[in-house]
């Protein structure tokens, strides 16, 4: 079971859950940017919630199936379409040989993401499918999808088999789809939840409370690894010397300029500039999904509040893959 | 055993991470702790323990909350936690730190990295040199003859930190980086000397040159160095360097 790139658009790449295990070495996690969509994509065919699949950026990636397949599409809606109709997301659906999959411009959101029943074949590097584009390593072939690539996919498991052929027999997709709006926010305008960041006490009086109560902007530089902010400057109540130590996705870091950068997916597993904050993990699918301009408020929470948060999402990831499962099976 | 270790910290880097602080500044002594933190971490994981990052004197602990969260449930028979996993974490840190025996040490690797010095491959040398207003060739013996210790890799897969470079030939960064550095450059940037291991931009010093890859992804461990490594810089011939190019064919 084949695809085949059409057109590459802005950045479309082979993405998973991340590559751990070798961050001490200097390798970086990697991983979709927006992980809950990823999962529900997989779950949605029947894949573990790991397999890699396609993250499509913003606009332009076109894809034609060269077999009858079972997919699905989450994350941002950019306008995808199937042979020129609007294609279903958030649902599985059966695309025939020949249809053509197009991602026209972001509505909402910034990224998408494709998941093929099987899971695409290609070879774990480190433990993981996720491409990892400085060190050319993962993925497909190590870098971002080209015109022409040709994806195969890997054999499909009993469920996805169930699945593809309900949907054979009734031509199309299922009426059912998964609630995303519990799960990610894709407004450009919205609240983030952060904790404290270790160097937090290191900021003046006026930056800690700045940091709560004006819009921070995203700029144009911003993308899987990091992004830039804009806003009102923050400083350190007296300059030190940080020595490099660990950082994480969402950690927000400020350099001697004064405008912060947020880590994402392809942060570096070590940083040198003073910690202010650290976006909670339950919040950083919905920041995967902000396109340069967005405005966030920063909104701080307690450590203990955040884990709630966290388990509360994996809770809601469970519901919805019992659900798939129920209405795969009886539906 | 473990008397020298009242000043650990424990710092939570966001709900999925957390720092162990196991001294202050830059020492051997120090990252021996870190050392001996990062082997008992690998060898006893605690439940949901994801991996852990050793820099020059802490330890950063990626973990996975909801992991530990149920693995507490289950453990529990009457469901009555009232712990975060933040707090069970250190916890079963805290019980590793106690294992930490000081009379024990690490063995150190010695790695010894051939270079070649200067050139096209160093074009940073006879700078390095004027500005200390010696010769070439002494910033060479003086790098080689420095025993320089891997305290942490970071910034990119493979790229050592190394601590122990001799002060006379340490150099402030080049005021305008280049915007590319051939893989293997080795570099000094202050105090410190390193190796890049891809192709990056940067504002290091690059004084020479190593054949070897510092990043191989398809062998295990994926990196030449590894942190608590002993590094010795050696001066080789453009005859030796090809000949280890060659080799790698």
């Amino acid at each position: 079971m084949t695809v085949k790139v059409l057109n590459q658009g802005l950045l479309t790449s082979i993405q998973d859950l991340g590559r751990y295990g070798s961050q001490k070495y200097g390798v970086i996690v990697s991983g979709a940017m927006d992980k809950y969509s990823l999962r529900v994509a997989n779950l949605l065919v029947g894949n573990n919630e790991n397999e890699g699949a396609l993250e499509v950026t913003l606009l332009g990636t076109s894809l034609q199936f060269e077999k009858d397949m079972l997919i699905a599409i989450t994350g941002g809606d950019l306008l995808a379409s199937i042979d020129g109709e609007k294609a279903p997301t958030w649902r599985p659906i059966l695309v025939r040989k020949g249809s053509v999959l197009q991602f026209k411009s972001p509505l909402k959101g910034c990224r998408a993401y494709v998941a093929f029943a099987g899971g695409i074949a290609v070879q774990e590097v480190m433990g993981s499918k996720s491409t990892y584009l400085r060190a050319g390593i993962g993925g497909f072939k190590g870098r971002a999808l080209q015109k022409d690539d040709v994806i195969t996919c890997s054999e499909m498991n009993e469920f996805s088999t169930l699945l593809f052929n309900k949907l054979n027999k009734r031509n199309g997709s299922f009426r059912w789809t998964v609630n995303y709006d519990v799960l990610i926010n894709l407004q450009q305008t919205q609240t983030i939840r952060v904790i404290r960041g270790t160097e937090f006490d290191r900021f003046d009086e006026k930056s800690k409370r700045t940091l709560f109560n004006e819009p921070y902007t995203l700029t144009t530089q911003a993308d899987r690894m990091g992004y830039r902010m804009e806003g009102p400057p923050l400083s350190l109540a007296k300059e030190f010397e940080l020595l490099s130590e660990g950082v994480t996705h969402g950690t927000i870091q400020v350099p001697p300029n004064g405008n912060p950068i947020i880590l994402m997916a392809d942060r570096q597993t070590t940083g040198g500039y003073p910690k202010i904050a650290q976006i909670i993990s339950a919040d950083l699918p919905s920041m995967g999904q902000l396109q340069p301009t967005a405005k966030i408020h920063f909104k701080e929470i307690s450590h203990e509040e955040a884990e709630i948060e966290l388990l509360k999402k994996e809770q809601i990831i469970n519901e919805i893959k019992t659900g798939i499962r129920f209405k795969g099976l009886y539906i | 055993m473990s008397h020298c270790f009242t000043e650990v910290i424990m710092k939570p880097l966001g709900d999925s991470a957390l720092i162990v602080q196991l001294g202050e500044g830059i020492s051997p002594s120090i990252h021996q702790k870190v050392q001996a933190l990062s082997m008992l971490l690998n060898t006893y994981p605690f439940d949901g323990f994801i991996e852990s990052v050793p820099a020059f004197n802490n330890i950063t602990i990626h973990y996975d909350p909801v992991l530990v969260h149920h693995t507490q449930l289950n453990n529990l028979a009457n469901n009555q936690s009232s712990l975060t996993s933040f707090q069970i974490v250190c916890s079963n840190i805290n019980e590793l730190i106690q294992q930490i025996d000081d009379t024990q040490k690490v063995e150190a690797r010695l790695v010894e990295i051939p270079v070649l010095y200067g050139g096209e491959y160093g074009p940073d040398l006879d700078d390095v040199a004027a500005y200390h207003k010696i010769s070439p060739e002494d910033v060479i013996r003086i790098h080689t003859q420095s025993d320089c210790l891997v305290y942490m890799l970071g910034f990119a897969p493979g790229f050592p930190f190394m601590g122990g470079m001799d002060e006379r030939i340490s150099t402030p960064r080049r005021e305008t980086p280049r915007l590319s550095i051939a893989p293997g450059s080795v570099g000094i940037a202050g105090k410190q000397t390193g190796v890049y291991p891809l192709e990056t931009p940067g504002g290091w010093q690059i004084i020479g040159r190593t054949p070897l890859d510092l990043f191989r992804p398809d062998l295990s461990p994926p990196t030449l160095l590894q942190a608590g490594d002993k590094i010795k810089f050696v001066q080789i011939s453009p005859e030796e360097y090809h000949s280890y190019k060659e080799m790698k064919r």
